[in-house]
């Protein structure tokens, strides 16, 4: 992040991006019965998963507020 | 099972080596069958390349007819064709390769860039077209080849630059033959201008020597540069750079006028210098070469001398529809025959292909001009038999037979040792065979037509257009057992059912086993015959279908036994598919039950209209008879018109009165009435109540008797649930609480507020709200609470009572029904739109004496604009109330807006009192002449009348101007809704095509095929909106277990 910039995670409209830990993946996983695979993907690229420093192969937890249901998860896997 | 993925599709070319090897057998024969009537052999109707006849087997794969898929056989040319498809290709394949080496005409730096760029394309899965397109372009304008030429070394070096182009050109190619070189090799000079050179001597930035470097080859040429350096000084600016063998100081001198170069031998060039545009553009350069150094400078790009001692290219000319002819030196023409077009073709090298947009592994060019023609199976080209027993065969293989008669009568002639021209003329006619076997339909060439003058279908024309085989047989869906016609109404059928014309009964089939329990009603059925109930076909037991006709079905009746099949008529009670285009939701295809009827319409309950969206002013339906049991049973289950009452879209009822339902059930429960005992029957008639409550108390008649009533309320109440609690505000309802009033319940004046206690209607008027299609409360209360067969049954009721309450007084509105009193009249031109216009005056005054204030954030004008707009509609509001006033409740017209059956009481304030401002993009209209709209208008007339305002109602009739003003903003809405409806279904046909495989799971994801997860919960909060309660949101599936 270059100096005098804002973050661009504290932008309103960036929903809130966090890296989950394998004991979560795996639960999380266990739940839908899903194969990582099977999740949504994000690209490493993004500007946001730059700035959050997930690594190929992460999966973060995206919790973006919901017109219809408050607030939303959403889960993503980090891909090249 | 996983499913298969279809990574992409490859087009290639089919090679003559690809075309022998796939081909089963070789055709040499133009005939078809021999006089035994059988095939002959190695004709064009081979058995080996398939069989088209019952009984006969395939000699390739000794499959029977239908097992065998056919084979390909081949045609060997007597000489190269030019394939139609490809011509256009060949000809700027030929203008863009060398006629020698056959490479493509581009610089090495170019072929790079451009293949880089193709590169990129392909990476990029997009298109190579416009990248392939700008080569050949660039390839054609090269006159001469600098492919061919390049292996030779010139010692040049007393070449100077005072000789003029032709003396290095012959001196150039003199040194050429000395060492060796062929003399048909030219030579070719070009300098941009004859002695004078310019470069660009771009300023460098910084201390770049890796910039300065490629400057110093892209400017000068110079590609030996090792190290450079920038030194500046106050005096100068100054360059070295050093190199293999020399070290070179390029000065610019401080005025800014002079570029000096200087060589470490000491030789020095001086340069003046014209400063443009932060670039200095030097002139009259001169450079004086030596040495190796000489013939390298002259060959680099940047340099104003090219040397090409390549190839010469000679201008190709393409002569529709398949000559192509080369333009030697003297302006001669010399035909290129498919011969010398493949010959230079096959040239091209396989490295080059990427340049002309094609793959080396599935296309080489040369396989564009036939050698060998491949035969398409006669499974796909079959011979139909006519009734006189006479064979008739498909236009291909009449084309067919052509190619191969030309074809043996110019391998005859050639080795006959025919002359020339007569050769050349079958070529010809050879070449028009397979033109046209190819496509029938080229600009120039005369059509193949068959003995009877029509133009053969071709191989083209199965493909082309609305009835080929992508728009007609791929994307073009038929299907059977179904039927089309118009609509009408019958409020008289159940809402689940369709009315279906006998006529279209007796066509519509379902096939019914045979089995013991309906063996005697079936082969009543057929015994029937040709008359309805009846059966068109009979399927025995040995799958033999037999028709059932006027003379066999008394046999057939009686033979019918178990395992046999009948296709019987449509009965009532079958299920049936009906739907109405476009089907833009789900409910346009529900599933009804068959009611046969007589007349020739499909009969359709009108509450079912705002599913389908359709009305009866000529729409037309389909219907689709489902023909296996398990088609049956889910449609049933899912389709059924009453399992979709609830919409999926927003979660009230689609289904629902309409009109008149609307109006009668508003009269029936306005207000308390007594009715007796002859009036209730009356009104309850056709409606489904066992036992009449006891009536709510007795009157006195006019004889003194004691007569029981009862209330119209308590009419109601007895087509509701008995447990039913519900209220809620209608349609009626003023909104007094938004107002900030109170909301005096049971005691509203306008009986807004409903109240159902135990199934009882206590107070409140059923409308819209209550019993209406995309509203109805009551409807959705029942549908949730008492499911969907109580909901079907209460419509049902609902509609049946409604009818029966507006006959009992007739209900009608007519011209006269938008009357009002004179006084009325006067009251609206008065208080209404004269003191509107008044107030519009005084705000057009204060605005040309600079009094008017503007809004916040509006300029002067806008403001003036919003306040004048603003008076003027409240001019028409307060017209309608006036209107409303004096119309009364009683009016149809306020009768029908207010219970929400039809229009609104816009419509009616603009019928009876005034039509108001009319606008374009929300404006008043203002354009049209200079300054003003119409020409009798004065010129920056702001006035109501100037801009449009219509203060006559319908119903007294449109002054000239108004009716144009009129016309004016109607136009408007007409175009806008011709556009929103195309924009938005494309929108809608976009939108199905990216989500049309998502699923919702049982575990309330949403996945898509490969079972990724799109949604972690549908629509992000797991709800149905058909399934949730009102004003209330309950999970689809809370929990995610299971």
């Amino acid at each position: 992040m270059k100096k005098g910039n804002v973050s661009i995670l504290e932008h309103e409209s960036v929903p809130i991006h966090e890296i989950i830990t394998t004991e979560e993946l795996n639960a999380l996983l266990n739940k839908y019965k899903i194969r990582r695979e099977q999740l949504p993907k994000i690209k490493s690229t993004d500007p946001v998963i730059k700035e959050i420093n997930a690594e190929l192969g992460d999966v973060v937890e995206i919790r973006r507020s919901s017109r219809t249901a408050g607030t939303a998860l959403s889960y993503r896997l980090v891909i090249k | 099972m996983r499913t298969k993925r279809i990574q992409g599709l490859k087009f290639g070319l089919l090679s003559p080596k690809e075309i022998r090897k796939m081909s089963a057998a070789k055709v040499i024969t133009a005939d078809t069958y021999g006089e035994d009537g059988f095939p002959i052999e190695l004709g064009l109707v081979n058995q080996r390349l398939g069989v088209i006849d019952p009984g006969l087997r395939c000699k390739t794969c000794g499959g029977r007819m239908g097992e065998c898929p056919g084979h390909f056989g081949h045609i060997e040319l007597a000489a190269p064709v030019m394939h139609i498809g490809y011509v256009k290709l060949i000809y700027k394949m030929l203008s863009a390769t060398c006629r020698k080496c056959g490479k493509v005409l581009l610089e090495e730096e170019d072929r790079q860039h451009f293949l880089y760029e193709i590169g990129q394309q392909r990476e990029r899965q997009a298109g190579v077209g416009e990248v392939v397109k700008l080569i050949f372009k660039e390839a054609a304008k090269k006159d001469v080849c600098m492919h061919c030429g390049e292996s030779f070394s010139v010692n040049a070096e007393d070449l100077s630059e005072s000789l003029k182009n032709e003396e290095i050109s012959n001196e150039l190619k003199k040194r050429l033959e000395e060492q060796g070189y062929s003399l048909t090799k030219t030579v070719h000079i070009k300098r941009s201008l004859d002695d004078k050179c310019i470069f660009n001597w771009r300023e460098v930035p910084g201390n770049d020597s890796e910039l300065l470097r490629s400057y110093l080859i892209d400017d000068f040429g110079i590609a030996w540069v090792k190290n450079a350096e920038i030194s500046k000084t106050q005096k100068d600016k100054r360059l070295t750079f050093s190199a293999d063998k020399h070290v070179v100081e390029i000065t610019l001198s401080a005025k800014r006028d002079k570029i000096s170069i200087e060589f470490e031998d000491g030789r020095t060039y001086e340069q003046p210098v014209k400063k443009t545009a932060g670039k200095l553009n030097v002139h009259n350069y001169k450079w004086t070469i030596t040495d190796e150094e000489k013939i390298y400078i002259l060959r680099r790009k940047g340099l104003e001398l090219t040397v090409y001692c390549g190839e010469r290219k000679r201008q190709i000319k393409y002569d529709k529809p398949t000559t192509y002819k080369e333009i030697d030196e003297d302006g001669k023409e010399r035909r290129l025959m498919p011969t010398d077009v493949r010959e230079r073709l096959e040239r091209i090298p396989d490295e080059d292909l990427a340049l002309l947009g094609m793959d080396a592994k599935s296309a080489r060019p040369e396989w564009m001009v036939l050698t060998v023609l491949p035969v398409p199976p006669v499974t796909a080209r079959p011979s139909i038999t006519l009734e006189s027993g006479q064979r008739s065969e498909d236009d291909i293989t009449h084309k067919l037979v052509d190619i191969i008669r030309i074809n043996q009568r110019f391998m005859e002639n050639r080795d006959a040792g025919a002359p020339q021209l007569i050769i050349e003329d079958l070529w010809e006619l050879l070449q028009y065979h397979i033109s046209t076997y190819f496509d029938n339909d080229i600009a120039g060439v005369p059509p193949a037509r068959h003995r009877s003058g029509r133009p053969l279908k071709t191989m083209a024309q199965r493909l082309k257009g609305k009835e080929g085989r992508f728009r007609g047989s791929l994307s073009g869906k038929r299907v059977n057992f179904s039927a089309r016609t118009v609509i009408s109404p019958d409020p008289d059928i159940d809402i689940g059912e369709v009315g279906v014309p006998e006529e279209i009964a007796k066509e519509l089939t379902i096939t019914v086993n045979v089995i013991e329990r309906n063996l005697k009603l079936l082969s009543e059925t057929v015994g029937h015959g040709g008359k309805y109930p009846g059966a068109n076909y009979v399927r025995r037991a040995d799958g033999k279908k037999v028709k059932v006709t006027d003379t066999n079905y008394e046999t057939l009746s009686e033979e019918l036994s178990l395992g046999w099949k009948v296709e019987r008529h449509l009965v009532d009670g079958d299920i049936v598919l009906f739907n109405r285009q476009p089907s833009l939701h789900r409910l346009s295809i529900m599933a009804h039950y068959v009611r046969v009827m007589p007349g020739k319409t499909f009969r359709l309950n009108p509450s079912v209209c705002p599913p389908y969206n359709a009305d009866y002013d000529g729409d037309e339906m389909n219907l689709h008879v489902l023909q296996t049991e398990e088609a049956r049973a889910e449609a049933k289950i899912l389709m059924a018109v009453q399992r979709n009452i609830i919409s999926p879209r927003f979660g009230r009822p689609i289904i629902g009165g309409i009109h008149d339902y609307i109006t009668g059930i508003f009269l029936l429960t306005r207000g308390v009435k007594k009715l007796e005992k002859e009036a209730v029957l009356d009104i309850l008639d056709n409606v489904d109540i066992d036992v009449l409550d006891e009536p709510a108390g007795t009157s006195i008649s006019s004889t003194y008797e004691k007569v029981p009533y009862w209330t119209n309320k308590q009419i109601f109440s007895m087509i509701l649930p008995k447990d039913l609690n519900l209220n809620f505000r209608g349609k009626v309802c003023e909104k007094c609480i938004e107002k900030g009033l109170t909301c005096e319940k049971e005691q509203c004046p306008h009986e807004a507020y409903v109240l159902i206690k135990n199934g009882k209607l206590i107070s409140g008027v059923i409308d819209e709200a209550a019993v209406g299609s995309f509203k109805g409360l009551i409807i959705d209360r029942i549908f949730r609470h008492y499911g969907e067969v109580a909901s079907k049954e209460f419509i049902k009721n609902t509609s049946r009572l409604a009818i029966n309450a507006i006959l009992r007084t007739g209900f009608s509105f007519g011209i006269s029904d938008e009357d009002i009193p004179t006084e009325g009249k006067d009251q609206i031109r008065e208080d209404a739109v004269h003191e509107a216009e008044k107030k519009v005056d005084a705000l057009i005054m204060a605005y040309e004496a600079e009094e008017l204030e503007a809004l916040p954030g509006r300029t002067l004008e806008e403001s003036l604009e919003l306040l004048i707009m603003q008076s003027l509609g409240s001019a028409r509001d307060e017209a309608g109330d006036i209107a409303e006033r004096h119309l009364g409740i009683e009016n149809p017209g306020v009768l029908m807006a207010k219970s929400g059956a039809r229009g609104s009481l816009l419509n009616l304030t603009q019928m009876t009192a005034c039509v108001g401002q009319q606008s374009v993009r929300g404006e008043r209209i203002s354009r049209g002449y200079q300054k003003r709209t119409l020409p009798h208008f004065k010129p920056d007339d702001r006035s109501a009348d100037a801009r449009g305002f219509v203060r006559a109602s319908f119903k007294d009739g449109l002054s000239p101007a108004e009716y144009f003003f009129h016309a004016v903003g109607g136009r408007e809405a007409l175009v806008d809704t011709a556009v929103r409806t195309s924009q938005s279904g494309y929108f809608q046909r976009r939108l199905i095509n990216a989500l049309q495989d998502l699923e919702v799971k049982y575990d309330g994801t949403v996945r898509e095929t490969r079972d990724t997860v799109v949604q972690f919960k549908y629509g992000e909060d797991g709800v149905d909106p058909s399934k949730k309660r009102r004003r209330e949101s309950c999970g689809y599936r809370q929990d995610n277990k299971g």
